[in-house]
């Protein structure tokens, strides 16, 4: 059997004339045991609680566990709700679903890790976005999750989708990567431009690190899942519009993960390079953890 | 013929899930579910439990709540409960008493060796039973139990489990295996441990299909059977269907 790559799923779909959602979702039923039905069922809950994640911090200023970050999303709704966003109602919209999941996962909300829990606003803000304000059935964002899920499969076997193996870009680079082919999807594109939206999407976050202030969850992941985001948009717009990656999606997953070899321990979820280590992460540490950060 | 596909290493819910509460898959999710299955090993009675912390949870474990979701785990919480937040207060309304122990200092048996989040309960049960578990969180909430009262055990929930502690001699083993056999139930991995000089053998295997009690009780009456642990698989996705 041919190896677990886009190039050779998309020749698999094309012999059987199924879509990648369809494949997805038959070689999840086959490996779980579990019906069609189900497997559509389990998707739609991730949906939900996707859904609700990403409104729980608009209506009201959320902080996080340790105290050090919150109400981010709330004050951008507000800025939304003034009519002063620089960007159109999909970007600004996505920009505070996503802040709002990430908020909601710094506050031991329930959240979607998607494909981590450090990334899970990309998608859900990308398709959500999308989905209400082109009003698409609850049914088409199920299966645009699907080919988001294909994407993040694929990244999974040949790269990384942790922090620690391969910095930002395997967690956030990943979810963009995902939430572009998502929304190709969601809006009617073929599967094809799905995977020209996540390979441009994954070749955009190439080479960002991970270097959480006090190893937390917050600084910078929460704005970063709100850009994440839109490069999601930005990515999946231009393959909507029939630009290609020149770069293969398959190519792109290899350099992510020769790149995340690359790069040092320190901007690998340490929290001991990058922003953890400048003066004022320093100090946060010191106020957070009672005693300084010792290097 | 029938179509196949293609699936790699992950299942769909792997990358798109799990269903939990944040901020860290493996530092809080993965820790409730420690919990949860420490708990289920300790028959689902804890008086009194230390958490022994180790590697990246002794660390940061107070940011990420891994405290919280750990002791969430031990008061019978899952992953995705937004109880897990009130732990503390849970813990206190269930008379429940917990210390945690962040261990920084090489231990003898050398737990901080096995995984970076690495957590050792010892529970007191009850009825005044003794627990010695050991667990890591592997990330993304996938767990490991690797340690049930000194055995070294490879349980992640996912298939069920039968740990025996047994006098060494001729037979046994093959008395177990047949009363598997009798029930179609196939053995998909075994090993034997016995430790120097001693009389005792311990034998973990790991199983393909879920057994009943009654195959327990069996292998409990075999001559010279000490102790009979069964794991059973757990299935999360019934009580998934409870979130709102």
């Amino acid at each position: 059997m041919a190896e677990f790559w886009m190039s050779e799923i998309i020749k698999e779909c094309a012999r059987q004339r199924i879509s990648l959602a369809e494949y997805i979702i038959r070689g999840e039923c086959e490996n779980s045991g579990s019906t069609r039905e189900q497997v559509i069922e389990k998707m739609g809950k991730m949906l939900d609680v996707m859904s609700s994640a990403a409104n729980g911090g608009l209506e009201a200023p959320i902080r996080s566990n340790s105290g050090l970050t919150g109400g981010a999303a709330y004050q951008y709704h507000q800025y939304i709700g003034q009519g002063s966003s620089l960007l159109g109602t999909v970007m600004s919209s996505a920009v505070e679903m996503a802040l709002s999941c990430s908020e909601v996962n710094a506050a031991m909300g329930r959240i979607v890790a998607c494909p981590t829990a450090g990334s899970c606003g990309i998608v859900p803000a990308a398709v959500l976005s999308v989905g209400v304000s082109h009003q698409k059935s609850r049914e088409d964002m199920v299966m645009a999750l699907f080919v988001a899920t294909g994407v993040g499969m694929v990244i999974g076997e040949h790269a990384t989708l942790a922090g620690a193996d391969g910095g930002c870009q395997a967690e956030c680079g990943a979810a963009a990567s995902m939430a572009a082919a998502a929304v190709v999807n969601l809006m009617g594109g073929s599967d094809e431009q799905a995977l020209h939206g996540a390979a441009i999407a994954l070749k955009n976050m190439l080479g960002l690190v991970c270097d959480p202030v006090c190893g937390l969850v917050e600084i910078p992941c929460i704005k970063r899942n709100a850009i994440g985001a839109s490069t999601a948009l930005v990515s999946a717009d231009m393959a909507l519009a029939g630009v290609q990656s020149y770069i293969p999606f398959d190519e792109v997953v290899t350099a992510m993960y020769a790149i995340g070899k690359q790069l040092p321990a320190e901007l690998r979820e340490t929290g001991r390079g990058g922003l953890a280590v400048t003066k004022t992460g320093l100090a946060m540490y010191e106020t957070l953890f009672g005693t300084p950060m010792s290097l | 013929m029938n179509a196949t596909y293609m699936t790699g290493s992950y299942s769909v819910f792997d990358i798109t899930g799990p269903i939990m509460v944040g901020p860290s898959s493996s530092h809080t999710a993965g820790a409730a579910r420690l919990g949860k299955i420490a708990r289920i090993l300790a028959h689902n009675s804890v008086k009194k439990v230390t958490f022994q912390l180790f590697g990246s949870f002794a660390q940061t474990y107070k940011g990420h709540g891994t405290d919280k979701a750990l002791l969430a785990g031990i008061l019978g919480l899952n992953p995705w409960d937004l109880g897990l937040r009130d732990a503390f207060s849970l813990a206190e309304k269930q008379n429940v008493e917990y210390i945690f122990e962040p261990v920084t200092k090489p231990t003898q048996q050398g737990w901080e060796n096995y995984h970076p989040n690495t957590v050792r309960f010892l529970i007191t049960s009850e009825n005044g039973e003794v627990f010695d578990i050991v667990g890591c969180s592997l990330g993304g909430g996938k767990v490991r139990i690797i340690s049930l009262n000194g055995i070294l055990v490879n349980f992640t929930g996912e298939s069920p489990i039968l740990v025996t502690r047994h006098y060494d001699g001729p037979g046994i083993i093959a008395a177990i295996t047949s009363i598997l056999y009798q029930d179609k139930v196939n053995i998909g991995n075994m090993r034997v441990d016995r430790k120097r000089h001693s009389t005792t053998a311990d034998m973990y295997l790991e199983l393909d299909s879920d057994v009943t009690e009654r195959v327990v009780e069996e292998i409990q009456k075999i001559p010279g059977m000490l102790n009979v642990i069964l794991l059973q698989r757990i299935n999360e996705d019934q009580s998934l269907n409870n979130i709102e």
